[in-house]
């Protein structure tokens, strides 16, 4: 494990339990800034509730650490106000997809330029082992006790439908394939989709890690990342499921770069004057 | 007929058409025109949910002294559409003058109050260019009626439409042509006189909207975000924010929901922004987890709630004053809020800016309530007592060091935002320690809470006054909000000695509450709601119990008449001590 990245929190207690796929997570996380060289005060990680939420506890950085499903509200508008940030938003399936998932369909939409991890245990953990929208068929719970009869969310096909710039998929185990696509999705300007295949050794006895191995391949080389079309057929594929990039185009703006308040002036909303007396004292008088 | 009333200094003008019709630039050219003609004036709609069709009507009030409140005297009716008569047959008496369009001879049914005169308002559009030119017609014939100069509305109407296509502007200039022919046929038959006396006082006086103090209430406080999704009557802010995104560098943002918005809102001022939302009473209460976020992270947010009635959808286009306990209660757990209710425009403008400010010193959220009958009020006012102020953000640059949650007296950390200066600035929905990291230590949670809590004090001390008119010794009317005015107009058309205090900080309660009530008489509650959720709020904060509330929650703001009536119902039955 790496212990000398401007990342590293010391000792501390977390709250993952042993052999969880969050831990290869967050080491990719730390590998692919240190890479990248950002300042940790730059960088700011935004995450819901659940056990995937509590990535910003675990690493040194600015956190905002909302409530469940709303990761992605407060992204956005970090972004918009401060565009010199470095903004991720990571949560699990749940969050992400479940609590937020009206955001996540927006938030594609507005394309604020940040990068959208989530850990996909298709699974609930921290509310031990309900169903989460990416369950698949039949998996049986406490709660979906003749198995799940939802089909399952399908998060690449559904942000390559609504335009997302950057979709991919990776494997927790795989590290430099995690590590690699983060630096990807971070330098990808606009909405960039990391959603990560991570096993729940706790409550989900169906995708286990041998599961996974068995079940994902790299996407062929031959495919064209800039192919929509070619990259929706490819996130329909259930067996093997596809890992790599999907499809990665950026747009010519991202959503805080549309914004009239930045048309003019480029600096973040904080360091502006607020002195307004005299543009609102000759509003008023003309409201005569 | 003669305007205004024996006893009376204003002419209360009621305009009735169908959505589409064009009733609010009425509205707007008889405002202006008043103001500019030297009187004060006061107008008030009241609109169904529709688009087009239905009755919707204005009250204008146009007199001699400023004018803030709103009549059941209906002096001038001009009904526009089938069935608007109707609509507001209920106002009329002896001397209320119908202006009846030929047209709608057959309306109502059965009317036998006032005179009727007959006009020609629709036959006359069709040389304009058809019934989209009634309003102007209208608001000629009534400009003609009260004798302002045509000369004057000509400038509003270039001002109105001098951008669309040049054939519009010269059309309606027809149309007021029109309608000031009619009025003058009116008053040559000698069945209309009209005597007000102008002044020059108003020259200099502005005119402003309810929902228009709260825009620009923030664009003084500094308000720099906003994220909102439209809901009446709240969205006049989130529309006068955006349109001046370039001007003073605000991000609007329209929300997928409002819990999207006060979740970015948060995520704003986290980064250094000044945000807002706006909403009523069915998008508040999908905010209130974010509002408890607010609460936990210590996040500046501050919030307009315009209140329309409930439950659920209720009258989406009514008003009501029925939210006070929600706004109080929202959010699950406990820490510390503020909450206004701006009585006056003047008081929506100050207020909001104040509220910038005092969400950010304290790191709270504070909320800001109006209700549809206040945004839609557009009056006369003094622009000089809109305090213009320079608004300073209240951050700082972080050292290496920085806890944002780091223990004080007065519950205040110091707020650093990412990205300025060496330290890390963390905020947590958990229960956290100094750093913004998650805990579970009992110790760190009694901390906390107390620290959070602490700042209660402080929000105590600066808690605004109330606003109290007469000696406070014998009987007082206590209301809140937007209903201050009527209040005012209906305790000085009784001859009795009762004082008003109205509570335009409904949270924390200013301490001088608590001194004003414990010392005079009988205390009467005036709510536009069921509960009388004031009423219990002064006995929860002080102890004190009201000896009777004045409740009204049709959908309907009071009307000076009705105020009037019920106190002296109440004074009269209940005469000697109680």
């Amino acid at each position: 494990m790496p212990d000398d990245t401007p990342y590293e929190m010391g000792d501390i207690d977390i709250a993952w339990c042993p052999g969880c796929g969050n831990f290869g997570i967050l080491n990719a996380l730390k590998q692919a800034l240190e890479e990248m060289e950002m300042k940790p005060q730059d960088v700011v990680l935004v995450s819901g509730i659940g056990q995937a939420a509590k990535i910003p506890h675990y690493l040194r950085c600015n956190i905002f650490n909302g409530l469940h499903g709303r990761a992605l509200p407060p992204a956005t508008a970090i972004k918009a106000v401060n565009p010199e940030l470095t903004v991720i938003a990571e949560s699990g399936d749940g969050d992400m997809f479940g609590e937020g998932g009206n955001h996540f369909i927006h938030t594609i939409r507005r394309n604020p330029d940040i990068t959208n991890i989530v850990h996909d245990n298709m699974i609930y953990g921290l509310t031990k082992g309900q169903a989460s929208p990416t369950s698949r068929e039949g998996m049986v719970t406490p709660v979906q006790t003749s198995g799940v009869i939802l089909r399952p969310f399908n998060p690449i096909s559904t942000a390559n439908a609504l335009g997302a710039g950057f979709v991919a998929r990776t494997f927790s185990k795989d590290m430099e394939l995690t590590k690699k696509l983060m630096v990807e999705a971070i330098r990808f300007k606009g909405y960039a989709l990391l959603d990560i295949f991570q096993p729940c050794v706790s409550f989900n006895k169906l995708n286990t890690y041998q599961w996974f191995e068995e079940h994902i391949a790299p996407i062929d080389s031959d495919h064209d990342p800039t192919d929509r079309e070619g990259a929706f057929h490819l996130s329909l594929e259930e067996d093997p499921l596809p890992v790599g990039v999907f499809y990665k185009k950026e747009e010519s703006k991202a959503y805080h770069e549309l914004l009239d308040a930045f048309s003019e002036n480029k600096e973040p909303l904080w360091k502006r004057n607020l002195d307004r007396r005299e543009k609102l004292d000759q509003e008023i008088r003309e409201l005569r | 007929m003669r305007y205004p009333r024996e006893g009376y200094s204003d002419i209360s003008i009621v305009i009735c058409g169908e959505a589409g019709q064009g009733i609010q630039t009425v509205e707007e050219i008889l405002v202006k025109a008043s103001k500019r003609s030297g009187f004060h004036v006061f107008s008030v709609k009241e609109y169904m949910s529709r688009i087009r069709g239905g009755s919707n009507s204005t009250s204008i009030r146009i007199g001699v002294d400023p004018i803030r409140a709103p009549v059941r005297r209906m002096d001038i009716a001009v009904p526009l559409s089938k069935g608007a008569l109707d609509h507001i047959k209920w106002r009329s008496d002896e001397n209320s003058t119908i202006l009846l369009d030929s047209n709608l001879a057959d309306e109502p049914e059965s009317y036998d109050h006032g005179p009727v005169v007959k006009v020609d308002i629709k036959n006359q559009t069709k040389e304009v260019g058809g019934p989209i030119y009634e309003n102007t017609v209208s608001a000629g014939l009534i400009c003609s009626l009260l004798d302002f100069d045509k000369a004057v509305i000509g400038d509003i109407l270039k001002e109105r439409f001098k951008d669309r296509q040049e054939d519009v502007y010269e059309k309606n200039l027809k149309a007021l042509d029109s309608g000031f022919e009619i009025g003058r046929s009116i008053i040559e038959k000698g069945e209309f006189n009209v005597d007000l006396k102008a002044s020059d006082e108003t020259e200099d006086r502005i005119l402003m909207k309810g929902i228009q103090s709260i825009a620009l209430g923030a664009v003084s406080g500094g308000c720099d975000f906003i994220s909102s999704y439209p809901m009446s009557p709240s969205t006049g802010v989130l529309v006068g924010l955006a349109s001046r995104q370039k001007k003073y560098g605000i991000v609007a943002e329209q929300a997928e929901d409002e819990i999207s918005a006060i979740n970015m809102t948060l995520g704003a001022w986290y980064a250094g922004g000044r945000g807002m939302v706006t909403t009523s009473g069915g998008g508040y209460s999908l905010m209130a987890e974010g509002l408890s976020l607010a609460g936990m992270l210590e996040m500046p947010v501050v919030i307009h709630l315009a209140q329309r009635p409930g439950p659920a959808t209720g009258l989406p286009t009514r008003t009501e004053q029925g939210d006070l306990f929600l706004a109080l209660f929202s959010g699950h757990g406990e820490f510390p809020r503020v909450i206004f209710a701006p009585g006056t425009p003047e008081d929506g403008f100050n207020l909001t800016a104040r509220a910038f400010d005092l969400a950010d010193r304290f790191q709270i959220p504070v909320i800001i309530m109006t209700d549809q009958f206040m945004v839609d009020s557009y009056t006369d006012l003094d622009g000089g007592d809109l305090e213009l102020k320079f608004p300073l953000r209240h951050i700082v640059r972080t050292d290496a060091d920085y806890l944002r949650y780091r223990y004080s007296m007065n519950g205040i950390s110091e707020r650093g935002i990412p990205g300025y200066g060496e330290g890390i600035v963390n905020v947590d929905s958990d229960e956290h320690d100094e750093e913004g990291h998650i805990t579970e230590s009992m110790i760190t949670r009694d901390l906390m809470m107390e620290k959070r809590m602490a700042k209660m004090e402080a929000l105590r001390e600066e808690a605004l006054k109330p606003h109290m008119i007469g000696d406070g010794k014998g009987d007082i009317v206590i209301c809140w909000g937007s209903t201050l005015e009527t209040v005012k107009e209906a305790v000085d058309s009784i001859q009795e000695n009762i004082s008003i205090l109205h509570i335009s900080q409904l949270y924390p309660l200013s301490k001088k509450v608590n001194e004003v009530l414990s010392k005079c008489r009988r205390k009467i509650c005036l709510e536009n709601n069921y509960t009388g959720q004031l009423a219990r709020l002064l006995r929860m904060e002080t102890g004190l119990s009201v000896d009777h509330t004045i409740l009204k929650y049709s959908g309907l703001p009071f009307t000076v008449e009705e105020v009037a009536e019920s106190l002296g119902k109440y004074l009269a039955t209940n005469g000697g001590e109680n």
